[in-house]
């Protein structure tokens, strides 16, 4: 008979694997979906998923190095969620169309 | 300190002067500046060299470290004077103060914008001039060497100083490039000289020239001083390298006698003379000296007989001479040649001038076909041209029958072949002296032009000349050089100098005979001797052989192989490869930006899996 019983703390290497499908999850929305915005939201994914990875290992190691370095990506994040809809808006405004194959302009 | 610097400065100071300013200043104010500052330069050379006296060894007076680098090489600015010196130095500063008086009488109608370049002409001379006292007052082979070249600078800008003439400047390149293969020759001897003694001080050579092994002697010595004479062939127009000499007549008459008669040229001498010490180690170099020096005197005397114009028979008559001065050289009788030296610029000098004065007087022709008669017409220049002439000729007591006496006497104790030859060869050069003289002077007039004599700045320094060459043999350098060249092979042989004087008569009286008393007669040889008088009126063909097998495979072997091949085929092609094949890699590189994001993020993806995997492989980050 399996041991089902919980046990008395959720372990690291649980926190790593939820990290780990989301990162996964994030990339697969960035490389397959088309809507711009949802690649957009799939990066914000990402780096969600970097920082839940972050916050785990300053636990585990009583440090406060990933904290703080969450909170960075948090800005980071925040300023980058700002440009990318204002770029976001303006490929709109200029070309009707948040396809993001259609956008393939910056080539030779 | 005596102030030997303040010798050269003078020159340069006039050059300065009359460079920079010139332009704006009268003909009177240039003359004056020129003029001046040679002068000057010559009553220091006076006052020096009796403050100075006796002389008998080297005075030296360093001013500045030139160049110096780590413990090896250390050469200063230092100048120096003894006997050798003093005597190329009143040379040179008195010739050159005559020649500067004269020319300012010689130029002084020149057509064209400021007065034909006047003020550009006597800048030139005074650089010359600053140049040669350098060569001449340096205390080591560096700083002759800068003299050296720029003598050479200063005889290339004279020689072309009538620019907008082709020949002129063709003469003037003509001179730069011969100069260029005697220039490298001396080169390699400094750094020989360098490498085997460890300075180029005259005086720290000299002293260990004497104390080296054998094979060092034979091997090195002998190596530097046929490098040295090398050089000395090329400045000094010696065979194979005396070409350029005859067409450098193209420049004004007063460059001919300051530049290529008197001082410049004799410059080959002087080195050789001051590097005697060295040479009297190399015996196979001095015999190569002599040879060489024969070879040329006789070479070019036989030129000198068939030449019409008047400048190039002179000129010949130059490299003849200077043929002579090596000979003295080459025979160990540095101090005889030094004499020549000094007497030749005192005939050759007022040869050149008279010429001028001659040339002046009939508008420009040099052709002497063209003149004749001119005794009576121009007696100033007539009476100065045959102290000259017998001067050259060896005419009792003269200056030239002294110097010249005192040559072949050394190279009789040399080797008899050595006299005889230099006896034909002073006859032929009686003969085409003479020759020139006759066909100038006597006769009637063939000529067109209205001749009228000089004004008196050319005239005084002919006559000065003319009492020189006559009376210049009782400075008895020879006796006055013992103590810094040594003694000259002694024995007077009373038949040794009747023979050199009746051979020079009997020039004189074969050229009387054959362009005055029977005018005939030369024709009459050059039809039966055709061949020989082609062959030696068109210079033996000399230039020619050296266009054949010189200059057209240099021209054309840089064409075809250096411009059409290398230039164009490797150096450009290299240059246009480059370019072509980064034009390919990026055609290729291109397809990767293509534009689409989404292809961008997969090869990030891949580049990040790539690392990790790589990272992962090596065994972590540990």
């Amino acid at each position: 008979m399996p041991d089902f019983s919980l046990p008395a703390a959720v372990p690291i290497s649980w926190y790593l694997i939820l990290s780990a499908v989301l990162f996964t999850l994030g990339i697969a929305g960035f490389l397959l979906r088309r809507s711009i915005i949802t690649v957009f939201m799939s990066i914000e994914l990402m780096l969600n998923a970097v920082n839940l990875t972050f916050v785990t290992f300053s636990y585990k190691l009583k440090a406060v190095d990933g904290h703080i370095f969450t909170f960075f990506v948090m800005v980071v994040a925040a300023a980058e969620a700002a440009v990318g809809l204002a770029i976001i808006l303006t490929v709109f405004r200029n070309r009707s169309t948040l396809e993001i194959d259609e956008v393939n302009s910056l080539k030779l | 300190m005596h102030q030997l610097w303040l010798i050269p400065a003078f020159p340069l100071l006039g050059f300065l002067i009359n460079g920079i300013f010139g332009k704006k200043f009268s003909k009177r104010a240039v003359s004056l500046f020129a003029v001046g500052s040679v002068l000057l330069s010559f009553l220091w050379v006076v006052k020096t060299l009796m403050a100075i006296s006796p002389l008998e060894t080297l005075y030296t007076e360093h001013y500045f470290t030139w160049i110096a680098s780590g413990a090896a090489l250390n050469i200063g600015f230092d100048l120096s004077v003894d006997r050798l010196t003093s005597v190329m130095l009143l040379v040179v500063t008195g010739i050159g103060s005559l020649i500067h008086i004269y020319a300012t009488g010689y130029m002084a109608h020149e057509p064209g914008p400021n007065h034909g370049g006047y003020y550009r002409f006597f800048s030139y001379l005074n650089l010359f001039m600053f140049f040669m006292l350098i060569l001449v007052l340096a205390a080591n082979y560096l700083l002759l060497f800068v003299g050296w070249e720029g003598v050479g600078l200063c005889s290339y800008l004279l020689i072309g100083f009538y620019f907008v003439k082709k020949s002129a400047t063709n003469a003037g390149i003509k001179a730069f490039v011969v100069n260029r293969i005697g220039d490298f020759g001396f080169s390699l001897a400094i750094f020989l000289i360098f490498i085997q003694f460890g300075s180029l001080d005259f005086q720290k050579v000299f002293a260990q020239a004497g104390g080296l092994a054998d094979e060092v002697q034979a091997g090195v010595i002998t190596a530097t001083c046929l490098l040295l004479m090398v050089g000395a062939a090329g400045k000094s127009a010696q065979v194979p390298l005396y070409v350029w000499l005859p067409d450098a007549m193209e420049g004004p008459t007063p460059v001919s006698a300051l530049i290529h008669a008197a001082t410049m040229v004799t410059a080959g001498v002087y080195m050789v003379a001051r590097s005697a010490p060295l040479f009297n180690h190399a015996p196979i170099a001095m015999e190569v000296v002599a040879v060489i020096g024969l070879l040329t005197a006789v070479m070019a005397a036989t030129i000198g007989m068939t030449q019409n114009d008047i400048k190039k028979v002179y000129a010949y008559s130059t490299v003849s001479q200077l043929g002579y001065m090596f000979l003295a050289c080459g025979v160990g009788a540095y101090s005889a040649g030094i004499y020549h030296v000094m007497t030749h610029a005192f005939f050759k000098a007022l040869l050149f001038l008279g010429a001028g004065s001659v040339i002046h007087a009939l508008q420009g022709e040099q052709d002497l076909r063209n003149m004749g008669g001119l005794r009576s017409k121009i007696p100033v220049t007539f009476l100065t041209l045959l102290c000259a002439s017998l001067a050259i000729a060896g005419f009792p007591y003269t200056s030239g029958f002294m110097s010249k006496d005192e040559i072949l006497v050394a190279a009789h104790h040399h080797s008899p072949a050595m006299f005889w030859i230099g006896v034909i060869t002073a006859s032929m050069t009686a003969f085409y002296v003479w020759r020139a003289l006759f066909l100038c002077f006597f006769g009637r007039y063939r000529g067109s032009a209205h001749p009228h004599e000089s004004p008196l700045v050319i005239t005084l320094p002919l006559g000065v000349l003319a009492l020189l060459s006559i009376l210049g043999g009782f400075f008895r350098v020879p006796v006055w050089l013992e103590p810094v060249l040594g003694k000259a092979p002694e024995g007077h042989d009373p038949a040794l100098v009747i023979i050199s004087v009746a051979a020079g008569l009997i020039g004189i009286f074969l050229a009387w005979l054959f362009y005055v008393a029977k005018p005939g007669l030369p024709d009459t040889f050059a039809r039966a001797l055709k061949g020989l008088y082609t062959l030696v009126y068109n210079k033996y063909f000399v230039d020619e052989a050296y266009d054949a097998v010189i200059i057209r495979p240099v021209v054309d072997g840089s064409r075809t192989v250096l411009w059409k091949g290398f230039d164009v085929g490797v150096v450009d092609g290299i240059v246009n490869g480059v370019g072509s094949v980064s034009r390919g890699v990026g055609g290729i590189l291109r397809t990767l930006q293509g534009g689409s994001i989404r292809n961008y993020a997969a090869l990030t993806l891949l580049g990040a899996v790539l690392v990790l995997a790589a990272v992962a492989f090596t065994g972590g980050a540990q």
